[in-house]
């Protein structure tokens, strides 16, 4: 399986191209290596990021790792072994150069909101000797409509789990959007969640740095498959203010990046098995790679954030 | 080795049957004749099928989820609410009032299907 990077459009001269946009969307990866550079956010996939020749480029004030979706406990075909390719991501973290602050988890730790899922994972991230952010994934918070997850993670948290906090003057502000679905809608935040929100970056200087991170995408991916929320347009306009903001999700099992004004949103590769793509499957359920290409899927995206362009560039490239 | 021709043929007889009775169903209720008092509903690749049902008061719905991934089955209403449902598992409910019961999975809530008791 061989891929080339090209550029087949590129009408923002941006390095960006929309067809190759749309193919690195495929893959899968163990997840994301967060760079803060001069008020920037720059990502790398893992399995890029622990290549010496990015090291140079992956020093910055501030670097984190972002994974998601490790859904512990699943055991379908699709992935028989999730636990071990969550072990996979965290050898992937220790091995990095430039050894990340923390770690963000985009939720769905668990696939069943079960004692032992949400044990295992605790057990396998000590390994990386790192303190983990979470939020909670739909999967997270059945049943007892979240009261588990908080007494885990969200001690100090505000709600349903939601809370914010700063590392060396970026601004980190984790969000639920998996509570009360209503049929036939999206993802949520909330009347409450949305004014806290508000309150929140409202003493901030508009040069700080803003990373917001929650389950679900805050864009609208394909509303058709749920992929969007309902009321981040609210979220995002009292963010407008700020000249960088990145917005981090999971929820979807691939990588997907998106520039708006003053507004990156980057979503991350599970660690436990893909999904398709968008419109490009009847339906979103897990999808089956032969055995021996499921972690030759894994980790395979760069992206980059040029400063000054407001622009990602995406390279597409293949594990050998 | 005879054993399993049997079980081989046997599993998309009985499927066959049990879709054949859902069809009946549905037919038989807008000619208001006799009832069956059980209905299946399957839970497949993210969605409710039949997507509505229309059966007579006392029927018991039956939900099996086909799917490799949880499933709920919550009236919109909250007039029922299943447990999590993990592949292969059930969640029955018997309809008696007459009425239109609108209902989803809450966890992926653009699952939605209907209950028509007539």
């Amino acid at each position: 399986m061989t891929k080339k990077d090209e550029i087949l459009y590129d009408h923002h001269h941006d390095g960006i191209d929309r067809r190759g946009f749309l193919k690195c969307m495929a893959w899968a990866g163990t997840g994301a290596l967060c760079v803060m550079q001069g008020g920037v956010l720059t990502s790398y996939a893992l399995n890029r990021a622990a290549d010496p020749s990015m090291a140079a480029a992956a020093q910055g004030e501030l670097s984190f790792v972002q994974i998601s979706d490790s859904h512990m406990g699943f055991n379908k075909p699709a992935n028989p072994d999730v636990a071990a390719t969550l072990k996979a991501a965290v050898d992937k973290i220790n091995a990095l150069p430039t050894p990340p602050e923390f770690l963000l988890h985009t939720g769905d730790i668990s696939h069943l909101s079960k004692p032992a899922e949400f044990d295992n994972v605790d057990q396998i991230l000590k390994a990386t000797g790192k303190e983990t952010f979470f939020v909670p994934g739909e999967h997270d918070v059945l049943e007892d409509d979240g009261k588990q997850f908080l007494e885990r993670y969200g001690k100090a948290a505000n709600g349903a789990g939601w809370y914010s906090f700063d590392k060396k003057g970026v601004h980190f502000v984790g969000l639920v959007n998996v509570m009360n679905l209503k049929a036939g809608g999206l993802g949520t935040l909330g009347h409450e969640q949305l004014e806290w929100l508000e309150d929140d970056v409202k003493h901030l200087k508009s040069s700080t740095p803003i990373v917001v991170f929650a389950h679900i995408p805050l864009w609208t991916v394909y509303p058709q498959w749920g992929w969007g929320t309902e009321d981040s347009a609210q979220a995002l306009a009292y963010l407008k203010k700020f000249g960088s903001v990145t917005v981090l999700n999971g929820h979807i099992h691939q990588t997907m990046q998106k520039v708006e004004g003053n507004v990156t949103f980057h979503t991350a590769a599970s660690t436990a098995f893909p999904q398709p793509e968008p419109g490009k499957a009847d339906a979103p359920g897990p999808m089956k790679v032969p055995a021996e290409q499921l972690r030759s899927v894994l980790g395979i995206t760069d992206v980059n954030y040029v400063r000054g362009h407001h622009a990602l560039a995406v390279v597409d490239s293949t594990l050998a | 080795m005879k054993v399993h021709v049997w079980i081989a043929g046997f599993v998309p007889l009985a499927t066959a049957l049990l879709l054949g009775a859902g069809q009946a169903k549905v037919e038989t209720s807008r000619t208001g004749q006799t009832q069956p008092a059980a209905v299946e509903v399957k839970i497949d690749n993210f969605s409710f099928g039949p997507t509505t049902v229309t059966v007579s008061p006392g029927t018991t719905v039956t939900w099996t989820n086909r799917d490799d991934i949880p499933h709920t089955v919550v009236s919109d209403d909250k007039i029922f609410k299943s447990k999590v449902l993990d592949t292969d598992e059930k969640f029955s409910y018997t309809f008696d009032k007459p009425g239109s019961y609108p209902y989803f999975c809450s966890v992926h809530p653009k699952m939605t299907g209907k209950v028509v008791v007539q």
